[in-house]
């Protein structure tokens, strides 16, 4: 099983992201921004950080790259890509993902622990999950309001496309609990397919009690353990 | 005649802009035998600023101690490193970025976390952790709000765009930093000891590249405005604060650390202050070559610019590099795959002089002696301040209190420099990287090093009301309490990087106040086994005449051998035993935070410091948490005893039920603040900890054979912070106080 984890420049948290794909029992494999190669990997995470510098809108320039030339094809023919934080940002941009990831609400970057439910166990990355599940796994992003129109976020609650969303840690109070004031306490989002999910909170970053947290661990296995399933399949 | 010619002085301007002195001027031409040209004044005036040739701090700093078992490498580097065990090294250093920041708050912290981070890279480490020392005048002041939230954003917008977490640091707010606002940033990296790399040229013939940013116009004249006082026309000097490029240094340092260890690499240097012009003369000197420049190679960003602004531009994120000759395509590639230009500006020679050329023309030949070891030594005239002993002569403890305990202790923890530091760190990316094993928040900030069992502990520190009163103690009191925040989390402290705030030192008061502290520093670093491996000085934070009071910013590491033998400061379960470590009886009030509010005043003696008792305690703890006996551990600092207390309570999440029979009776002849002063007198060499009863035992013996004052104070539980007969104040109140200080 092979992940393979891309690196733009300004890329921070790719390092994290292979650690942690290697602590799943699968292998991750470094893919470079400038590279059209994605090296036969079997998923695709996009990490955290600030690629070139993301001194236009998150994500604008990364969407670009030549690695993205190749991803992009290869996420519509079902290649499961996983994107944090920046790589949600990506992923938006990319229109692989619904709507954008604006300015935080306070207009402050915030680094902090955030507490996810899982609406849906019907993805590759939640499958392994129980529905309801509160899982603890940091914020740090400053531009990370999930907002769409009215219409987009009325589809992605019937698709059931909501794969996490901001909770207090005991699952309550939806509504208050979001780090960035995004559009229904959205976190996480998949893509029609399921195959593509955006997430603002770093699970890569909870993967060990060490740091405060190993939560994160659950969703990186989910995913190597729904991609043993596919491979066993196919 | 010659004579008189020499002896010419150009005009008062011209000296002013290069910050010399007649005298100065003249010992150049002396060395000379000549007058300099434009551009070798500039060069001079940036090499002979106290910034850079610590021309009035040089004498004094030799009296600090550099060496010890674990030094790797002391000052005089770019950072200084200690050994942290398993072949592993920390490398860190902390620097001032002060006068840009009090003009330009954002770019001028940005641009000071920018350079402190490469000081660390340039030596090869990988930095792991940024901390920031802040201190502004009060926050209700709007242009203060300003700057605390310029600087703080700046801090966020560079570190959390570079991938290495923000930690820790303090912020105080002071009159004295009404007008001269301190930013000092401090980096830690770790590396394996045979990649160490040093900025040490060799190899006469060998190329010198410039990599990374354009130069610019940007930060001319940055290291001689470090080395000026502030006055009104400093806004005109924005020019003189460069403009930061996080992604590209970023790409800067990925670049450098593939590269480090590298046998193609002779020598790594950064652009700092003064640019070129002290990155080429000190690299060349510190390994007796020469350097031979030509600024007409170095790509600019602007057209025009004449030599003396390539030489002197402060623009960010640039690297200088000694490469093996004939490699130097090679390592351009290195770069170009960061999409980083690099450029031969030069060469190595073996004339220990410093040539620069503009094409074909040669526009300075100085010699390097000269510009690095011969700076001319100011020796300032030193004074005690006439109006100390009329400040330490009162007695604080004789002021009618104005509030009850209770309310005392909820304005304590509301102070802006007590309560919750959430609103500042959790604007920092300060997990990046994966390490950050003990977040902000606590005493200092523990970082696990990867594929060991090893963590490093870092924190900064630094009281200045101390220091206004006794300048001396109150520098031994900052190693002493970075060291016991070190040791609060269980680790040994190891070594220490120091950024020496103060005023014009032309001040025969302030010189003195300068003489004083290092003194002091050198004395705690000796009793602790800390010695100094790096540092920075930054004099003249003066405005409009008024300096601020004597600030010492400490930055210190330690090491634990086991991070599962951390400690950390919050309570952790109902019915755990508190102890009180350290001298036990005692209501110190002079200097405190209490004084300070409820009095408007720091007055008095400052609270007394028993360097060998200190040292008792520290290892008494630091033993105590290695064999596993502590479940919790937090010094006694800033509020005193009952804000430890308090602090322990909210971090853990539960209440504590103490008793302190000296704070409840009430003999006739006791003076009125007495209460006060147990509870928040900000006595040294505290320790508030908390126990199992099974452990107790063998606390009780360790303390009793190590010769540590202690007493078992209450225990912890319920929902309030009470002291017996005197103070007695629910969570949720303390929380709402705590929480709201910084909002």
């Amino acid at each position: 099983m092979r992940i393979g984890v891309v690196t733009f420049p300004g890329s921070l948290d790719d390092t994290d992201a292979a650690r942690a794909v290697r602590y799943a029992g699968a292998e991750p494999a470094r893919l470079w921004h400038a590279d059209r190669d994605l090296r036969g990997v079997d998923a695709v995470i996009l990490p955290g950080g600030f690629s070139y510098g993301d001194y236009l809108r998150c994500g604008a320039i990364a969407r670009f790259s030549p690695v993205m030339a190749e991803l992009i094809p290869a996420a519509r023919a079902g290649l499961p890509v996983l994107g944090i934080c920046n790589g949600f940002q990506i992923l938006c941009e990319a229109h692989l993902l619904p709507g954008a990831l604006v300015r935080n609400a306070s207009l402050q970057f915030r680094c902090e622990p955030a507490w996810l439910r899982v609406e849906t166990t019907d993805t590759p990355y939640t499958s392994s999950l129980a529905a309801g599940r509160v899982l603890e796994i940091p914020v740090s992003h400053g531009e990370g309001r999930f907002v769409a129109d009215e219409a987009t976020l009325d589809l992605l609650e019937a698709q059931r496309r909501v794969a996490f969303r901001y909770v207090a840690p005991d699952g309550s109070a939806v509504g208050t609990a979001s780090p960035n004031g995004s559009l229904r306490d959205i976190a996480g989002i998949v893509n029609e397919q399921r195959n593509v999910l955006g997430m603002m909170p770093h699970p890569e970053r909870a993967c060990e009690p060490l740091l405060g947290s190993a939560d994160g661990m659950e969703l990186v296995r989910s995913v190597a353990a729904s991609l043993a399933r596919t491979a066993s399949f196919a | 005649m010659t004579e008189t010619t020499l002896d010419t002085l150009p005009s008062e301007r011209t000296l002013q802009e290069v910050a010399l002195t007649g005298d100065e001027y003249r010992e150049a031409v002396r060395i000379l035998g000549r007058h300099p040209n434009e551009v070798e004044l500039g060069i001079i005036g940036a090499l002979w600023s106290e910034h850079c040739g610590y021309k009035t701090s040089k004498p004094l700093l030799r009296r600090l101690p550099t060496t010890g078992p674990r030094v790797l490498q002391g000052p005089g580097e770019n950072a200084g490193a200690v050994d942290i065990g398993e072949g592993l090294a920390a490398v860190f250093k902390i620097e001032s970025h002060n006068h840009p920041s009090a003009i330009e708050p954002y770019q001028g912290a940005a641009t000071g976390v920018g350079g402190i981070l490469r000081d660390v890279f340039t030596m090869g480490a990988r930095p792991v952790a940024l901390l920031d020392s802040l201190r502004f005048g009060p926050l209700h002041e709007p242009r203060q709000r300003y700057l605390f939230d310029g600087v703080v954003a700046g801090i966020g917008g560079y570190g959390n765009c570079i991938g290495v977490p923000t930690v820790g640091g303090e912020v105080y707010f002071d009159e004295s930093y009404r007008h001269n606002c301190l930013v000092n940033a401090m980096c830690l990296g770790v590396i394996r000891h045979e990649a160490l790399t040093r900025a040490v040229a060799a190899g006469p013939g060998n190329p010198v590249l410039l990599v990374g940013a354009d130069t610019g116009r940007d930060g001319i004249h940055g290291a001689t405005f470090a080395s000026v006082e502030l006055d009104e026309q400093s806004e005109e000097r924005r020019p003189a604060v460069q403009v930061g490029n996080p992604f590209l240094e970023k790409c800067l340092m990925e670049a450098c650390l593939e590269l480090a260890g590298d046998p193609r690499i002779v020598a790594m240097q950064d652009l700092g202050a003064a640019g070129l012009t002290s990155s080429t003369a000190e690299l060349a000197w510190r390994g007796g070559c020469g350097i031979d420049l030509d600024v007409s190679r170095a790509p600019r960003r602007e057209s025009g610019m004449t030599p003396y602004e390539v030489m002197l531009s402060e623009s960010q994120e640039r690297m200088l590099l000694v490469v093996e000759r004939g490699h130097e395509a090679e390592i351009a590639a290195a770069f170009a795959r960061w999409d980083l230009h690099s450029e031969v500006i030069g060469s190595i020679t073996d004339t220990e002089r410093l040539v620069v050329r503009n094409g074909d023309v040669v526009v300075c030949d100085l010699p390097l002696e000269m510009l690095i070891d011969e700076v001319p030594m100011r020796h300032p005239e030193a004074q005690r301040p006439s109006n100390l002993d009329a400040l330490l002569a009162r007695d604080p403890l004789a002021e009618q209190p104005p509030w009850d305990m209770d309310t005392a202790l909820l304005r304590l923890l509301g102070s802006a420099n007590i309560g919750s530091r959430r609103p500042v760190f959790r604007r920092y990316d300060h997990q990046v990287g994966d390490d950050t094993v003990i977040p902000p928040g606590g005493d200092a900030a523990l970082l696990r090093v990867k594929g060991t069992r090893l963590a490093v502990a870092v924190t900064t520190d630094g009281n200045a009301r101390y220091g206004r009163l006794d300048p001396r103690r109150g520098a031994e009191i900052a190693v002493a309490e970075a060291a016991r925040n070190v040791v609060a989390s269980g680790a040994e402290p190891l070594a220490v990087t120091n950024c020496l705030n103060f005023g014009n030192p032309e001040k025969p008061e302030v010189f003195w106040q300068l003489s004083e502290a290092i003194d002091g520093l050198a004395a705690a670093c000796e009793a602790l086994g800390t010695p100094v491996v790096s540092g920075n000085v930054s004099l003249y934070n003066d405005t409009t005449g008024v300096s601020i009071d004597p600030t010492p910013v400490i930055g210190m590491v330690g090491r634990i051998e086991d991070v599962e033998r951390r400690l950390t400061a919050g309570f952790k379960a109902d019915g755990d035993a508190v102890l009180l470590l350290g001298p036990q009886a005692a209501a110190e009030l002079g200097g405190s935070e209490y004084q300070r509010l409820a009095h408007g005043t720091a007055e008095g003696p400052p609270p007394a410091l028993d360097l060998a008792l200190e040292r008792r305690v520290q290892d008494a703890v630091r033993e105590a948490a290695a064999r596993g006996l502590l479940r919790s551990a937090h010094d006694c600092a800033e509020g005193g005893l009952a804000v430890a207390l308090a602090e322990s309570c909210l971090l853990g999440g539960i209440g504590a039920r103490i008793t302190l029979a000296e704070a409840a009776e009430t003999p006739p002849d006791r003076s009125p603040s007495r209460t006060a002063g147990i509870l928040f007198g900000e006595t040294q060499s505290r320790f508030v900890v908390s126990v199992e009863k099974e452990s107790g035992v063998q606390l009780r013996a360790l303390l009793d054979q190590r010769e540590v004052p202690y007493r078992e104070i209450g225990m912890v539980g319920g929902g309030h912070i009470a002291v017996e007969g005197v103070l007695d104040v629910p969570l949720d109140e303390a929380r709402a106080a705590y929480e709201d200080a910084l909002a």
